[in-house]
């Protein structure tokens, strides 16, 4: 295999003289940064609003946050973690899905509606809902896929679609999670709900290794090339949208849980939270570039700006405003982290 | 079927020497019968058929639209054809998809390049046979040294394999492209223009690479608008026609392969010039001085002071811009344009100082600029919109009253500039992106003569454009000229610098570092001086 090059004499870059010194290249680690900038940037912001919330925290109430604080945060962030994950999934083929909210809300109310029971019952009824929201996204993937349509408009159909089949699901907010449910899921007491995050991690970093993550990431570049590479873009979309749906339901199981009701409304925000989450972890929108790990971080970033401004004491009526604003500054910060980089070359 | 070209396998290597690698004409690798293939109303392909042997270099030729591309898309499994068959070694087969043809051992190199931007080299490089583990998990580790590996085989040491493919010169990336092909030996190689970015250092390495896997009984074939490269490395030529053969051919001269593919003939490729203007006679129409040329320095240059540049432009004169790929040609006509400008750079249009800060300065003070990016995927054409906008784009505040566009003058002038630039479209209605390349380059250069630009910045617009196009582009910038328009012309063809310019400025770092007039105009002359330097040290 390694055999020394036969007679091949070596291409010169043009504009290089023949004998002179070889053309040098950048280190390994500029590489590494370069690609990963997104990345690396969410966790420089998610170590930030860590450090400004422990601040203001230990400020407020002369102590450092404990085990409380921690658990219930890592349970709040459970569901939009999950549903960025699946977001990022779509975002990557160059895709978008607003249907997130109508799937949390439908596999939501399911839950609440169906889940009581022996704990044999409680796990195929998880398994039937993870297959609903599967089911969802097969639906958009389909489309998406097969339609060749616009991603937006297909799934803005079926995000109506989906919030009307929770509603008439359950048309009241009530239903019941057992609490032994609540307790393998989102514990109360204890952060164990970090374990589906190093699991969501682990299974990111063997989609990436695998030939369906090379088709996602393909897929998104250049859906053409892709084709012409012997990708088939088609099926790699219905896939990621599948695949995504399976994520949204695990989020509305999670957000059952955490709430021990059920309500066919409370998912509505997770379509636009799962972009916020993505954005600000760094994953193109315009497909292709990104890590389901930045948008994790993403995830833990919105729900540390929300404890910031608890305990900062700002009027929780100005909450959007400020959200909004801590995004539109780490999209430009990102942005303009990004050009120096490429400048800097 | 019957004859089975592989199965003996050894028996012919034994006998005759191998040098030419041809051991036997007569059995074909591939072969498209009555292939015919439509997109809408357009018959790309009319019953087209070839053929090409194991161990041979087949060059496919004709003008853009004569159905070469189709056909290599229809080889490689990229498209299905509407009627006709496929036979590989004699056997029909149909080709489900490109990744079909590639496990049937055809490689194909698209005209489009298909690198994935936002991956790695490496990553493009191998992808669908990456380095797995026992679990089946790519070893992303391992990506990087195994490209390196694969690419310093193939004597390409100096890309970088964990750069990302956005990274790299257009250069870079065509030979990635061709390395990711061969690296898989195809038994079957079908190379759609894979020159057209290359410089003569690289074309070289890719017929040295060809020759190799000719020795090793691979069919290859090729297509090029370079005469001179297809009669260096084609065994065999067929010329093809409005989407069909017109004939193969072992031996054939360039003006009787023009005539073939045009139907009619051409008598000389390049046409008279008109007289060079007498010097001083008038202001030039473009002065310039000072100027410094950003960026584009080659890595490794101990120099560090900057380069000036300056020339002059008088009306009626082609000047040519010469000169090796990256040293600042690009850089220096949009600089003119504005796009960006550039630096302390003194410019003069008909002895009056001008300042061009932004393009709208540049169409406002009478230049104009026909430019074509490296990438022809985006050409400075809105290419969905028909060609009477993309013609009148410029000029719609002189074509408009009170904020409405008198569509009648629009269309008499618009009708005026295609009948005379000869621009091949069956309306004005008809979207740009749908025209031939050489065409979309007519609507550019038509687009500033409708903005009445007397001074034409003319960037490579003969790249990747068929010979008979060609001669129409270059009778159309030897009339420009004839008229009294101020020509400044950059092309990576030398002989095309050589024949069309009244004088050529070869760019070497930023500066000029040759001046050749007639008689020392000579293609040669002007490769030297772009070398010199290389040479030298």
């Amino acid at each position: 295999m390694n055999s020394v090059p036969r007679e091949t004499p070596a291409l010169l870059p043009s504009g290089v003289p023949e004998d002179g010194p070889a053309p040098r290249r950048r280190p390994i680690a500029v590489h590494l940064i370069g690609q990963n900038i997104g990345l690396i940037l969410a966790l420089a912001i998610l170590g930030l609003s860590l450090i400004i919330f422990v601040g203001l925290f230990a400020f407020e109430q002369h102590r450092l946050p404990g085990n409380f604080e921690v658990t219930s945060s890592v349970n709040n962030t459970m569901p939009l973690a999950l549903a960025a994950c699946g977001q990022t999934l779509v975002v990557l083929t160059r895709g978008i899905d607003l249907s997130v909210g109508g799937v949390v809300d439908l596999t939501n109310a399911l839950a609440a509606i169906f889940l009581a029971g022996s704990v044999l019952h409680m796990i195929i009824v998880s398994v039937l809902i993870l297959l609903v929201g599967a089911a969802a996204g097969l639906v958009n993937g389909l489309v998406v896929g097969l339609g060749r349509l616009q991603p937006i408009v297909v799934t803005l159909a079926t995000l109506s679609i989906f919030q009307g089949l929770a509603i008439r699901a359950l048309p009241q907010p009530g239903g019941v999670v057992p609490t032994g449910y609540t307790a393998v899921l989102v514990n109360p007491n204890v952060p164990t709900a970090l374990l589906f995050v190093v699991l969501a991690v682990l299974g990111w970093m063997a989609l990436r290794r695998s030939r369906l993550g090379v088709a996602i990431f393909a897929v998104g570049n250049d859906e053409q090339s892709a084709v012409a590479l012997g990708i088939r873009a088609v099926r790699t979309k219905i896939i990621a949208y599948t695949l995504a749906g399976t994520l949204y339901a695990a989020a509305g199981l999670f957000l059952a849980a955490n709430a021990t009701s059920g309500d066919a409304t409370t998912g509505d925000v997770y379509t636009l939270t799962s972009i916020v989450a993505v954005v600000l972890g760094g994953v193109s929108l315009f497909g292709g570039r990104g890590s389901a790990v930045g948008a994790i971080c993403g995830a833990f970033i919105t729900t540390m700006i929300v404890n910031i401004l608890f305990y900062a004491h700002i009027n929780p009526l100005y909450q959007s405003f400020y959200e909004g604003l801590f995004l539109v500054i780490a999209v430009v910060l990102g942005s303009a982290v990004g050009s120096f980089a490429r400048r800097g070359r | 079927m019957s004859a089975s070209p592989d199965a003996p396998g050894g028996p012919q290597q034994a006998a005759g020497p191998p040098a030419t690698g041809s051991d036997d004409p007569t059995v074909t690798a591939i072969a498209g019968r009555g292939l015919s293939k439509a997109f809408g109303g357009v018959q790309a392909l009319r019953a087209a058929s070839f053929a090409a042997c194991a161990g041979e270099v087949h060059a496919l030729v004709g003008e853009n639209g004569a159905g070469k591309s189709t056909f290599i898309k229809l080889l490689g499994g990229r498209l299905q054809p509407d009627s006709g068959t496929i036979l590989l070694e004699d056997r029909r087969i149909r080709l489900s998809g490109p990744a079909d043809a590639t496990s049937r051992g055809i490689g194909t190199v698209f005209q489009e390049l298909t690198l994935l931007p936002w991956m790695s080299v490496a990553e493009n490089l191998l992808i669908g046979r990456e380095p797995r583990s026992s679990l089946g998990l790519i070893r992303r580790s391992n990506l990087a040294s195994e490209a390196e590996e694969l690419l310093a085989r193939f004597g390409i040491t100096h890309i970088d394999p964990r750069a990302l493919a956005a990274e790299v010169s257009l250069a870079e990336r065509q030979i990635i492209e061709i390395a990711r092909v061969i690296i898989r030996a195809p038994r079957i190689l079908l190379l759609d223009e894979p020159t057209s970015s290359l410089v003569e250092r690289e074309v070289a390495w890719l017929f040295s690479r060809i020759r190799e896997l000719r020795a090793a009984g691979t069919a290859i074939v090729f297509t090029s608008h370079r005469w001179n490269e297809i009669t260096s490395i084609a065994d065999r030529i067929t010329i093809f026609r409005n989407g069909a053969e017109v004939g193969t051919f072992t031996g054939i001269d360039e003006t009787e392969a023009i005539t073939l593919m045009t139907g009619r003939r051409v008598d000389a490729l390049y046409p008279a010039l008109p007289p060079a203007p007498a010097a001083a006679s008038r202001p030039p129409a473009l002065d310039l001085a000072h100027a410094i040329l950003p960026g584009s320095r080659p890595a490794g240059s101990a120099e560090r002071a900057p380069a000036e540049l300056g020339f002059s432009l008088a009306p009626g004169e082609i000047l040519g811009i010469g000169g090796l790929a990256g040293e600042g040609h690009r850089e220096l006509f949009l600089g003119l344009f504005g796009a960006p400008p550039l630096r302390r750079a003194v410019i003069r249009i008909d002895g009056r100082p001008a300042r061009i800060a932004h393009p709208s300065d540049a169409i406002h003070a009478g230049l104009g600029i026909a430019l074509v990016p490296e990438d022809r995927k985006s050409e400075g054409l809105l290419l969905p919109l028909p060609v009477r906008d993309n013609l009148t784009l410029p000029i719609l505040s002189r074509l408009s009253f009170g904020g409405v566009i008198r569509s009648g003058a629009e269309r008499r002038m618009t009708r005026d500039i295609i009948g005379s630039l000869g621009i091949r479209t069956p309306s004005a209605a008809q979207p740009v992106g749908a025209l031939s390349g050489g065409n979309q380059q007519k609507v550019l250069v038509g687009r500033w003569l409708l903005a009445q630009s007397r001074i034409l910045l003319l960037y490579d617009v003969t790249r990747g454009v068929d010979v008979a196009t060609k001669h129409e582009l270059y009778e159309l910038m030897t009339r420009l000229a004839g008229e009294g328009r101020a020509v400044l012309f950059y092309s990576s063809d030398t002989e095309e610098l050589a024949h069309l310019c009244h004088r050529v400025l070869v760019l070497r770092r930023g500066r000029i570092a040759a001046s050749l007039a007639p008689p020392a105009l000579t293609a040669e002359a002007i490769v030297a001086a772009a070398m010199r330097e290389t040479l030298a040290v």
